[in-house]
C-alpha cells in the first residue's frame, strides 16, 4: 500500500511536465492559427486605432515570449484567467460546464463498457456461431461509424420518426434547473430534492447522447474483448476448472471474464482520450451544453484563455482517468506491484 | 477386484480444413479399481485426446465419433450435461502437465477450493469449506494460512500439489494425471511421484498416469498401456513389459532409454517419425518404422492378441 502511494503521488507529480508542455503547444497553435480574438470581437472592418487599443488592452501587442511566461506564471499561481471576449472568469466558464460533460461521458463510458465486454464475451462463448458473426459485424460497423453522424442518425430514428425522445439539452423546455441545481450533475441534483419527474426528464435526454457516444466506443471493446477471451478461454486454468466441475456459464463470465478484463482497463486508460474528442462532437450535435461545446464556441471566438483552461481541464481529466485505471489494475490483478 | 472404467471400440476424431485427424481410433481399455495405469507413447500418439475424453473434455472440432466409455457400468458418452458435471471433479478428477497455468491467477487459493466444493456439495458452510480445503493443504506438506495466498506466491512444486488437492478434496475414486510432472524439476518431480504414491493408498485411488517418461510409468504403474498413433500397441504388467517388450514399437521406445551401466557407444534410436494421422497408414499404422513388417501389415489393421497374459496389437503374434 505504501508503494501505491508512493507511485499515485509519482504519478501526480508527472502531470505537472505534460500539461506545461500541451499548454505551450496549444499556446504555439492557436497563436499561429489566423485570426484573434480582437478581429473576431469587432469584426474586419473595425478602424486601426480601435483594434490598436483594443489589443493594447489584452495585452496581445506585447512579445509573443512575454505573454507566455506571463501566462506560465498565471498557471502557476492556479490562475486560468479571464476570458478574452466575455467578462467572466474562465474558472467559472468551465465549472458551469465540467458537470454536463461528466454526466455524459461516464454514462458513455457505461454503456460502452456494458455492450462492449458482454456481447465480447458472449460471442467468444459463441464462437462461429450466428450470435458470433452479428456480434463481430455489429463490432466493426459501429467503429466505423463517425460519431456525429451515429448521433445524427439516433436523432433522425429515434426523435424524428419514432418520435420518442428528445433530440437536444439537458432538459425539457418546462423543466427549470435552477429550480434543483447543486452540484450541477443533474442526476444527483434531482434525487437530493426528490424532484422525481425532473430526474426521469433528465434521464431521457441523456439516452441519444449517451448512447451515441457509447456505441461508437462500444465497437473496440467488443473486438477487444472476444479476442482477449478466446485467448483465455484456451488457459490451462480454464479446462482445469471445467474439469472439477464448475458450470460453463459461470467459467466464462467469472474466471474467464476476470482475466480478459485486464487488457481491457488497458484499453478503457487509452480510451478516455478518445472518448473526450468524442464528446465534444457529440455535445456539438445535441446541443448538450458541456465543455466540448464550450471549447467549439470559443475557438470560434479565438477565446486564448479559455480555450487554454479548457484543453488543461480535459488533459488533467485524461491524466485522472488513467490513474483511477492503473488503481483498479493494482485492484483485479494480485501479480501487479507498484 | 471391480472394473471401474472400461473403454470399447472409443474413436475421437478432429475434422479439421485439411481432413480428419484421427486421434483415437478403436481404442478399448479395461481399468481395474485400485490400480495404477500408465499410459506412454510419444507425442501426438493420442493419450491426452484420451485422457480428456474420459471426462468429454475435448475441446472443438473434437468429438468421440464412436464407442463407449463404462465408469461403474454407466456410458460417459451418453451422459446428459448435468450428469456429466455432477462427475467431473466428484467422481474422476484430472489434473493438467503445467501446474503454472493450470491454477486462476486472479483468484486465491482458498476461493479456487471453496468454489468447488460449493458446487459439488450445494448448502455446505463456507467456514466449513475453508477447513477442509486446509485440511487438504496440510496433508499434502503445505500450512494451512497459504491458503489465502494468489497462485503466484507459491513454487511449482506447490501450485501441482494444490492442483491434486483440489482434484481429491471431494474423494472421487479416478484420478487422470496427464503429464503431471513434465515441468517440474527431478528433485520436486520425485517427490510428487511418492506422494502420489501414498494419496492413491490413503483414497484407494484408480490413476491413469499419462506421461512419456519411461520412468515415471516405471515407479508407480501396476500396468502400462503403450499408444501409437491413436491405437493401442499393447497393455500387460509394468514389469512383464520392462523385461519383455512383445510390440516392435514398445521394444523401440524401451531400447532407446540411455542407460549408463551399459557400456554401448551409442543410443538407439528408432527411425522415421511418427504417422500423420489425417492419412494414417494403411494396415498397421507402425508398419512404415517396423523392422519386423510383413506383407500383411501393410493392408490390414492387426487384431490385438492375447500372449502370456498381455494383449499386443501385431501381427508377429497372430
Amino acid at each position: 500500500m505504501k508503494n501505491l502511494a508512493r507511485y499515485i503521488i509519482t504519478r501526480l507529480l508527472l502531470t505537472i511536465p505534460m500539461v506545461f508542455i500541451l499548454l505551450s503547444i496549444v499556446f504555439v497553435v492557436l497563436r499561429v492559427m489566423p485570426g484573434d480574438p480582437v478581429s473576431s470581437m469587432l469584426g474586419g472592418h473595425a478602424p486601426e486605432r480601435v483594434i490598436e487599443q483594443k489589443k493594447e488592452e489584452l495585452g496581445l501587442n506585447r512579445p509573443l515570449s512575454i505573454q507566455y511566461l506571463d501566462y506560465l506564471w498565471q498557471i502557476c499561481r492556479l490562475d486560468l484567467g479571464e476570458s478574452m471576449v466575455f467578462k467572466q472568469r474562465v474558472t467559472k466558464a468551465i465549472a458551469e460546464k465540467l458537470p454536463a460533460t461528466i454526466e455524459l461521458t461516464i454514462f458513455g463510458i457505461l454503456i460502452t463498457l456494458f455492450l462492449g465486454v458482454f456481447l465480447g464475451a458472449y460471442a467468444a462463448d459463441r464462437r462461429r456461431t450466428v450470435q458470433d458473426y452479428v456480434i463481430r459485424l455489429y463490432g466493426i460497423v459501429v467503429y466505423c461509424i463517425p460519431v456525429y453522424w451515429m448521433g445524427l442518425m439516433l436523432q433522425l430514428i429515434f426523435g424524428i420518426w419514432l418520435d420518442i425522445l428528445p433530440i437536444s439539452g439537458r432538459t425539457s423546455p418546462r423543466v427549470f434547473a435552477s429550480t434543483f441545481e447543486k452540484t450541477g450533475l443533474y442526476i444527483i441534483d434531482t434525487i437530493l430534492v426528490r424532484d422525481f419527474s425532473a430526474l426521469g426528464d433528465v434521464l431521457i435526454h441523456l439516452v441519444l447522447p449517451a448512447f451515441t457516444l457509447g456505441l461508437v466506443l462500444s465497437g473496440i471493446f467488443v473486438r477487444l474483448t472476444r479476442a482477449n477471451m478466446l485467448d483465455v478461454l484456451r488457459a490451462d486454468y480454464i479446462i482445469a476448472a471445467e474439469a472439477r466441475g464448475i458450470r460453463h456459464k459461470k467459467i466464462v463470465y467469472k474466471h474467464a471474464l476476470k482475466n480478459a478484463f485486464i487488457p481491457i482497463l488497458t484499453m478503457m486508460g487509452l480510451q478516455i482520450a478518445l472518448l473526450m474528442a468524442g464528446a465534444v462532437l457529440t455535445e456539438t450535435t445535441f446541443s448538450w451544453p458541456g465543455m466540448g461545446r464550450l471549447l467549439l464556441e470559443r475557438i470560434y471566438l479565438r477565446d486564448y484563455p479559455t480555450i487554454q483552461g479548457v484543453i488543461i481541464m480535459i488533459a488533467l481529466i485524461v491524466a485522472m482517468a488513467s490513474l483511477v485505471v492503473d488503481i483498479i489494475y493494482a485492484i483485479v490483478d494480485p501479480r501487479v506491484r507498484y | 477386484m471391480a472394473t471401474i472404467l472400461e473403454i470399447e471400440d472409443l474413436s475421437v476424431h478432429f475434422p479439421i480444413h485439411i481432413g480428419t485427424v484421427r486421434a483415437v481410433e478403436d481404442v478399448s481399455l479395461n481399468l481395474e479399481e485400485g490400480e495404477v495405469m500408465g499410459l506412454v507413447g510419444e507425442s501426438g500418439c493420442g493419450k491426452t485426446t484420451l485422457g480428456f475424453s474420459i471426462l468429454r473434455l475435448l475441446r472443438p472440432p473434437g468429438r468421440i465419433v464412436k464407442g463407449r466409455i463404462l465408469y461403474h457400468g454407466q456410458d460417459i458418452v451418453q451422459m446428459s450435461e448435468k450428469e456429466i458435471l455432477s462427475l467431473r471433479g466428484r467422481k474422476i478428477a484430472m489434473i493438467f502437465q503445467d501446474p503454472l497455468t493450470s491454477l486462476n491467477p486472479l483468484f486465491r487459493i482458498d476461493q479456487q477450493f471453496i468454489e468447488t466444493l460449493l458446487t459439488h456439495e450445494k448448502g455446505l458452510h463456507k467456514r466449513a469449506a475453508f477447513t477442509r480445503a486446509g485440511n487438504m493443504l496440510e496433508s499434502l506438506g503445505i500450512s494451512p494460512e497459504r491458503l489465502l495466498e494468489y497462485p503466484h506466491q507459491m513454487s511449482g512444486g506447490m501450485r501441482q500439489r494444490i492442483m491434486i488437492g483440489m482434484g481429491l478434496i471431494l474423494s472421487p475414486d479416478l484420478l487422470i494425471a496427464d503429464e503431471p510432472t513434465t515441468s517440474l524439476d527431478v528433485i520436486v518431480e520425485a517427490q510428487f511421484l511418492d506422494l502420489l504414491n501414498d494419496l492413491r493408498k490413503q483414497f484407494n485411488l484408480t490413476i491413469i498416469l499419462i506421461t512419456h517418461n519411461l520412468g515415471n510409468v516405471a515407479q508407480l504403474a501396476d500396468r502400462i498401456t503403450v499408444m501409437y498413433g491413436g491405437t493401442i500397441a499393447e497393455v500387460g504388467e509394468a514389469n512383464a513389459i520392462f523385461d519383455n517388450p512383445l510390440h516392435p514399437y514398445t521394444q523401440g521406445l524401451l531400447s532407446s532409454i540411455p542407460n549408463i551401466k551399459l557400456d554401448k557407444p551409442k543410443l538407439k534410436t528408432m527411425p522415421g517419425s511418427p504417422p500423420d494421422l489425417v492419412n494414417p497408414p494403411s494396415g498397421c499404422v507402425f508398419h512404415p518404422r517396423c523392422p519386423y513388417a510383413k506383407d500383411i501389415c501393410k493392408v490390414q489393421k492387426p487384431e490385438t492378441f492375447s500372449k502370456d497374459g498381455r494383449l499386443v496389437s501385431c501381427w508377429l503374434y497372430g
